[in-house]
């Protein structure tokens, strides 16, 4: 059981808790999570990446957009309430080393999973430029943060209401395009997101970390429901990720996986009965037409 | 028991036995015993059951039990007893039965194992204690043995329904520490023997439920969850320490527990989780999924109750099994029970080399599984949106035995064909979870990943204070050597603390 310290709604559907779990906060680093349970006999268990930990408190914080029915519920929990279920820190953590110019490109929730690695990133030295992408200006998480932590920051929307109005991938393009080309890039976001800032990277040959978040049960490597094609090998998210070569990534049996049990999902959040914040990710309509834009641009 | 509809006549035709061997002056010959018909367990029909997650066997009745038990002959060199991984005084829990005495019984059984209602239920018998028995080799049929899982079954179940559970007596604490990690079959059993030494004992579990194995792959119909929560409760009765939700490795370094948290002792039961693939074109299209996974959707996470799970569950109609072991039988008749129309086993060699219990595979071909043996798949065929919608199945025959003594599947070229399914649930085996040796470098593991020991009677690892047994150290077994490994492990654990 883990209690909530504290609660913040950031938008209309996107919470931050921090919950006390002082192993964790302790053991945890850059680029791992946990796995939840709103109910210890029926709940499912969801996966949700660490955003920060405070060892003196003994809490992590978690970042998680209410979509489906358990972060639903989750969501009408507050302080002072128990987590029944929760366990980790799970996942390999992301190898932190100074490589020199490392770009990071986050969207919606992955912002808060990026976090982390942004201070892991930091702290080795390495010059750091983050691009956020959002919806619009009140959809940016951990804002300041992000900032405090990045030598520069490039804020895209999709309404223009701040910083560039466009995709993330089009200020990555220009990044992959200068004379000193990153060394490494990291995208965090919804997998079109991360599919198609591996595709604009991939013809200037530049390695590109993704975080990937397959479905998952057990989350320690024994169910292999969160398999990826990895080139030509098959691996676990939750042991041998959750970061992977997005180069190397099957991005469309990835995503075909996600979306296996969609019916399931929708008729249970349908039963559920708050059927609000029906978001739906801009990204993931980005046409065919722009992955050849891109390419043609390489 | 109320669906058991053959339960009236069999315990009739057991007290007709009884009464006939009542009115008896003269004490029973070995030849009265050999002539007593083996009594059947009574068993849900199994149109019924195979929509049911009711336990399938509904266990012997008092009058089947000691019936059962007169025909055991006593003998003076009980194979039984040599065969079985944790050499229960069978002979003497029988005698107990046939006396009457189920208390006593259940007594004799306890003071080697612990889990008798499980290993009733789940042991491969006819390949352990029924194996050589007097009785079966008399008829020449390992089918007619002695029953005696069911003996066992039942008085576990008799002692749970009946009586109160016997705890074990704990002597006076030590002051040392054991750290159990994994809480299945060989934690359980380490746990127990090592708390009656006195010893402070925690348990260690990855899931938020206790029971491994017994809780996230057997299903209900063949171990109700009841049963092992009982199991359990035992252990806490003892005073053992429960952490769930805590995964070595993970939340804590093996090490640490030894180095920072002051534990004397550490065992590894972590069995073997790592879910083997084919490593076949297709394998990760939407609708194939590793048997452990839905086992573990069904069973651990309740996805079978659609009312109030939030796990989902695929809902297949043409479901195909690859494998031909427990697990195999598992997923198959999970998957009747969820609904699916077909299920068919494909399995590469042929019906005598099924590695399941042939309860097990009795039970499924009862039950509507289909099995289609000398086949193999080369690919997974999906369709347009990555669904599976079929398999290319290739055709085998039987050649030379292999190193293991088993006939080596020999592909059978020209005689491919496609099968239709819209579902493959892949239960060729398990590997070894690397969480553990991965993070205790100092560990050795063989080329499979499995723990090796430097001390085989006392499954002590190479590591000094860390012992380790079950699947980790065996690959995928059963529940009762892992009980029997546990046994040792405690064993070496107790003499270490000792000598410390």
């Amino acid at each position: 059981m883990a209690k909530i310290l504290f609660k913040k709604q950031l938008s209309p559907a996107v919470y931050q808790i921090r919950v006390e779990a002082p192993l964790i906060a302790e053991e945890r680093k850059a680029g791992q999570f946990i796995i939840l349970q709103i109910d210890k006999d029926f709940g499912e268990r969801v996966p949700l990446t660490i955003a920060d930990a405070d060892t003196k408190e003994g809490s992590i914080t978690l970042i998680f957009q209410s979509v489906g029915k358990s972060t639903k519920q989750l969501a009408t929990f507050e302080v002072g309430d128990d987590i029944p279920v929760l366990v980790g820190p799970l996942g390999t953590p992301t190898h932190i080393e100074k490589y020199g110019h490392v770009v990071c490109v986050c969207g919606g929730v992955g912002i808060a999973p990026m976090h982390p690695i942004v201070q892991a990133m930091k702290a080795a030295g390495n010059k750091i430029t983050t691009i956020m992408g959002a919806r619009n200006k009140d959809l940016f998480l951990m804002k300041e943060e992000m900032e405090a932590l990045s030598d520069e920051l490039i804020l895209m929307t999709d309404d223009g209401s701040l910083g560039r109005k466009g995709l993330v991938t089009e200020p990555l393009k220009e990044l992959c395009e200068q004379a000193r080309k990153p060394d490494l890039v990291i995208a965090i976001g919804p997998p079109a997101m991360m599919k198609f800032s591996a595709l604009t990277t991939k013809p200037y040959q530049i390695k590109t970390m993704v975080s990937l978040n397959s479905i998952m049960v057990d989350g320690t490597g024994m169910c292999g429901g969160c398999r990826v094609n990895i080139g030509d090998t098959v691996k676990f998210v939750c042991v041998d990720g959750p970061e992977f070569d997005g180069h190397q990534v099957d991005w469309e049996n990835m995503m075909q996986r996600m979306n296996a049990f969609k019916d399931e999902e929708d008729e249970s959040v349908h039963r559920f009965g708050t059927h609000n914040a029906n978001h739906k990710c801009r990204i993931d309509k980005m046409t065919d037409d722009k992955i050849k834009e891109n390419e043609k641009g390489a | 028991m109320s669906n058991c509809d053959t339960l009236h006549t069999l315990d009739a035709e057991a007290k007709e036995i009884l009464a006939k061997i009542n009115a008896r002056t003269e004490p029973l010959k070995k030849s009265d015993r050999l002539a007593i018909k083996p009594l059947a367990m009574p068993e849900l029909n199994p149109s019924y059951r195979a929509r049911s997650m009711d336990e399938v066997s509904c266990g012997f009745t008092e009058s089947q039990a000691m019936a059962e038990a007169l025909r055991c002959l006593d003998c003076k060199r009980p194979f039984c007893v040599e065969d079985c991984p944790v050499h229960i005084d069978i002979p003497a829990f029988i005698a107990k039965i046939a006396e009457g005495d189920f208390k006593g019984a259940i007594a004799k059984i306890k003071e080697t194992s612990l889990l008798p209602a499980v290993c009733g239920r789940v042991c491969p018998q006819e390949r352990q204690c029924q194996l050589n028995c007097t009785v079966g080799k008399f008829h020449k049929d390992v089918g007619k043995s002695v029953g005696i899982g069911r003996l066992e079954r039942f008085v576990a179940d008799y002692e749970r329904e009946y009586g109160e559970i016997v705890v074990p007596e704990v002597k006076a604490p030590t002051g040392k520490k054991v750290a159990v990690i994994g809480s299945g079959p060989a934690g359980l059993v380490t746990a127990a023997d090592v708390r009656r030494e006195g010893h402070e004992v925690t348990i260690f579990e990855a899931f938020h439920k206790l029971g491994g194995v017994m809780r996230y792959g057997i299903p209900e119909f063949r171990l109700p969850k009841e049963i092992v929560d009982r199991e359990i409760e035992t252990l806490e009765a003892m005073g053992v320490q429960f952490q769930t939700n805590f995964v070595i490795g993970r939340t804590r370094k093996l090490m640490d527990l030894l180095h920072k948290d002051g534990f004397d002792a550490v065992f590894i039961g972590t069995g073997a989780g790592l879910p083997l693939f084919m490593g076949i074109k297709g394998e990760s299209s939407v609708g194939v999924f590793a048997a452990n996974e839905y086992l573990t959707r069904a069973n651990l996470m309740k996805a079978y109750d659609t009312q109030n799970a939030d796990t989902p569950m695929w809902h297949g109609k043409n479901i195909v099994v690859l494998g031909g072991g427990n697990v195999a039988m598992d997923a198959a008749r999970m998957a009747l029970r969820l609904g699916a129309e077909k299920v068919r086993i494909v399995y590469r060699r042929s019906m005598a080399e099924l590695p399941a219990r042939a309860e097990e595979i009795h039970h499924a071909q009862e039950e509507g599984v289909e099995f289609c043996i000398l086949q193999n798949p080369s690919e997974i065929l999906a369709d347009e949106k990555g669904r599976v919608r079929g398999m290319i199945i290739d055709r085998y025959e039987l050649g030379e035995p292999d190193a293991k003594g088993r006939p080596k599947p020999v592909k059978l070229e020209g005689q491919s064909f496609e099968m239709e399914c819209d579902t493959v649930l892949v239960a060729i085996g398990n590997g070894s979870n690397p969480l553990i040796s991965q993070s205790t470098p100092d560990l050795k593991v063989n080329k499979r990943g499995n723990i090796e020991l430097s001390d085989e009677d006392r499954n002590k690892t190479f590591v000094e204070g860390i012992y380790a047994g079950g699947d980790i150290v065996l690959g995928a077994a059963t529940v009762i050597l892992a009980m029997g490994e546990g046994r040792k492990a405690a064993k070496g654990i107790n003499e270490y603390l000792a000598s410390k």
